[in-house]
């Protein structure tokens, strides 16, 4: 499947076994330490993307099951979690994180075929990072008056916590790790497509004796995440996702007293000036757009380049396009996988043909896609216009728009030109010029000369309609602490 | 012949109080003014009632002046914060009198108003240097990257300033605000506004751009939801909203995803030393990575 369009190299196939992995047919709701069938019944059904062939039966929690989900959580909080001193909540984080580690490599497949991600992405990326993010955190567990937040910080009590697809374990960990670092107990609503991962992690929590009710997992689609969030014995909620759910969830708690975090969408510009090293900026573009499929909140969606060197950069990106390979997602050969749902799909090739119908140019190498599962080619835009829908709407899909600028001032203006602020790339030699760009964009996040790194202690989050709060580093426990 | 001269021998010149816009003293543009009266209900002034126009103008203002206030450096808006306590030093008896009126108290315990009032503000001021540094931090991240973060201001913050405390209470809401590099649209206590007229005055003769501080008179809840709603606005501040108007703004507050303060269980008490949540609820990380390397 991972067909070699530049002509360069065949490559044989190297497919990550996918029985390091075995998935149950049926998972029920991770509540109070054990696995239940929910109370009103229901499944999903997850399937891989990149063949739609269906993984396993999810239940789907109903109001009644997120109640019971909640109450263990509370307890749990109030009886042990709560009481029981840093040191001890820690030496639990740092057990999760060794348990991660020891089952990486079954974490990652599993990954890749319920999310469809490339095994190199979910093996040297999403993985290791969700173990760190519990190595980092369990650190703090006894440290939290250190952390500048105030003599004595407090836990906020139960969290409701609402993840995407797009990095489903990964997420998991961003979210669980600080909050039981802090002394909190989490109800944790995975995305209806990817399911298994935080699953899998529940039953890692279950080895690691953490005491039941700490974690609790309901899986289900949109509505269970609704009366999750919804639900008076929620403290806090914190959720990743689209930024029109956020402002429901925004409206929806307005007047509670909860706690709010939102780490929501983006439109991030990578900038890149003429004396910019070509060739990797070149790498961070395609890192920028291409990595998981662009389905990434802080993705480098819109590529603004200085007008001398426009023609040079796009002519090298499109050579290493056509280099990128694209399939199966288990081959460890694979840089681009399959597109996590068909609704994900359409949404690409809408955008995509209103693209086109505005007068961008269209782009893609010439690719063979596999014949079941959702795909979509890479692709780039040129002659993009900033009022086009391309330039100002998510893509959350392997599609950059080309935009020109001729002096930083411009470049800021428009890199600036979104109601998103997430992130952004600058591409240059020149380190005054580095700092006075990384001072003028208004993004959460900005890569200089790099893109698309994280780090549990770096803080992550965005400015504007790209939501509110911090997630890793110092910074993050602040949103699971009243100090 | 009867004495043609008013009582006392001469008339006073009594203040029109204004609104504070763009660095000037209009009336609202409606025409529109309200009656002030003291703690006993006697008259002291017609103030002027702000109109969602006022705000939305005071929303302009501010977005235009945020740039430059944002821009200078951290020592110099300290400088200018503390040049601002210096002038309210210099109306010890004129505040006092306003706050003794409005809020009922007697001398005593309104000159002990303005005196806090003022520390607060020297507090504050010397923050402006030091917020940086102390939300700031670099990161040890697992790779050759070097990984700072740094606060700055979100922008343009609208605050409804607490309804009961007109001056500690306007001077706590406020300060902080400009401490961190944002500009403020201020709506003062409905019913206690002349101490924030007079505290615009003290703005105007310092060193405190035009429209990075914009102060209106009028009815809360005439203008909190223009201002929750508004698009240009960042950040929102509810110390003066009740329990059921701060639920409404919040849910208005939702459109462009606006960083909200809401008071926990109600009105805060401004004479207790502040932590810097005020500031840094109102500010944004930034985080910058840059490779290492040769």
């Amino acid at each position: 499947m991972s067909e070699p369009v530049g002509g360069l190299f065949e490559y044989a196939p190297a497919p990550e076994p996918r029985s390091l992995v075995s998935i149950r047919p049926s998972y029920g709701l991770f509540v109070g330490g054990e696995f239940v069938d929910p109370v009103e019944g229901g499944s999903l059904k997850t399937i891989n993307p990149a063949s739609e062939e269906v993984l396993a039966e999810v239940a789907t929690a109903g109001p009644a099951d997120v109640d019971r989900a909640v109450r263990a959580a509370r307890r749990a909080y109030e009886e042990v979690w709560g009481p029981m001193p840093g040191r001890e909540r820690a030496k639990y984080l740092f057990r999760v994180a060794r348990m991660i580690q020891e089952r990486a490599r079954e974490l990652a497949v599993l990954e890749s075929l319920d999310n469809g991600k490339p095994i190199r992405e979910s093996r040297d990326v999403d993985v290791p990072l969700a173990a760190a993010h519990f190595f980092y955190h369990a650190g703090w567990a006894d440290k939290l008056s250190y952390a500048g937040l105030g003599p004595d910080p407090r836990p906020l009590g139960v969290a409701g916590q609402v993840i995407p697809w797009n990095f489903p374990l990964l997420m998991a960990a961003w979210k669980l790790a600080p909050a039981l670092a802090a002394g909190n107990t989490c109800v944790l609503k995975p995305a209806e497509t990817t399911p298994l991962s935080a699953l899998l992690l529940a039953e890692i929590l279950r080895d690691a004796e953490l005491p039941p009710g700490v974690v609790n997992v309901v899986t289900g689609a949109g509505d269970t995440g609704a009366s999750l969030v919804a639900h008076p014995g929620v403290d806090k909620v914190a959720f990743t996702g689209s930024t029109e759910v956020g402002r429901e969830i925004r409206r929806t708690l307005a007047g509670s007293g909860k706690r709010l975090t939102l780490e929501l969408g983006g439109k991030a510009a990578n900038v890149v000036f003429d004396d910019a090293p070509l060739s990797q900026a070149v790498e961070g573009i395609v890192n920028g757009i291409f990595f998981n499929q662009g389905h990434v909140c802080c993705a480098g969606s819109r590529l603004l380049v200085q007008e001398s060197v426009a023609d040079a950069v796009v002519d090298r990106l499109k050579r290493r396009m056509e280099t990128l390979r694209i399939g199966d997602p288990l081959d460890k050969n694979t840089d681009v996988g399959a597109i996590n749902s068909s609704g994900q799909l359409d949404k690409i090739r809408e955008l995509s043909a209103a693209g086109e119908a505005e007068g961008a140019e269209r782009w893609a190498p010439a690719c063979r896609l596999p014949e079941r599962g959702f795909w979509f080619p890479p692709t780039v835009f040129t002659n993009v216009s900033p009022s086009q829908r391309i330039a100002r709407e998510e893509i959350f899909g392997p599609v950059l728009s080309v935009i020109t600028f001729r002096t930083a001032e411009e470049a800021v203006a428009k890199a600036n030109n979104t109601t998103y602020g997430l992130s952004a790339g600058v591409w240059t030699e020149k380190g005054s010029r580095i700092l006075w760009m990384v001072h003028h964009l208004r993004a959460g996040v900005v890569w200089a000369n790099t893109f698309n790194r994280f780090d549990p202690a770096s803080p992550f989050g965005g400015y504007k309609e790209s939501g509110f709060g911090r997630e890793g580093g110092r910074h993050g426990l602040e949103a699971y602490l009243d100090a | 012949m009867p004495d043609p001269r008013p009582p006392g021998g001469r008339l006073s010149v009594q203040k029109t109080y204004k609104l504070f816009l763009a660095g000037a003293f209009p009336r609202s543009e409606s025409g529109r003014s309200y009656p002030v009266s003291d703690a006993r209900g006697a008259l002291l002034a017609h103030a002027a009632l702000a109109s969602r126009k006022d705000a939305r103008d005071a929303v302009v203002a501010a977005r235009r002046a945020q740039p430059g206030w944002a821009a200078a450096s951290a020592y110099n808006r300290g400088q200018v914060l503390y040049r601002v306590a210096e002038l309210l030093e210099d109306r010890h008896a004129q505040f006092a009198e306003a706050v003794a009126a409005g809020e009922g108290l007697d001398g005593a315990g309104a000159e002990a108003v303005v005196a806090e009032t003022v520390d607060r503000w020297v507090w504050y001021a010397g923050w402006a240097d030091k917020i940086a540094q102390v939300a700031g931090s670099s990161n040890p991240v697992a790779g050759p990257w070097f990984n700072f973060s740094v606060p700055e201001p979100v922008g343009v913050v609208a605050a409804l300033a607490p309804q009961r405390s007109s001056l500690l209470g306007l001077a706590g809401v406020v300060a902080p605000l400009l401490a961190a590099g944002n500009a403020v649209v201020v709506v003062a206590s409905e019913e206690r506004p002349l101490p924030a007229v007079t505290l615009s005055e003290v703005l105007a003769t310092s060193d405190v751009p035009p429209g990075v501080v914009n102060v209106l008179t009028g009815r809360t809840r005439e203008l909190a939801p223009v201002l929750a709603a508004h698009r240009d606005v960042d950040g929102l501040d509810l110390a003066g909203a009740g329990p059921e108007l701060a639920a409404e703004l919040e849910r208005a507050s939702a459109g462009n995803l606006k960083r909200v303060l809401t008071p926990r269980g109600g009105e805060e008490d401004w004479w207790a030393m502040p932590s810097t949540r005020r500031m840094l609820t109102f500010v944004e990380t930034k985080t910058a990575w840059h490779p290492v390397g040769v």
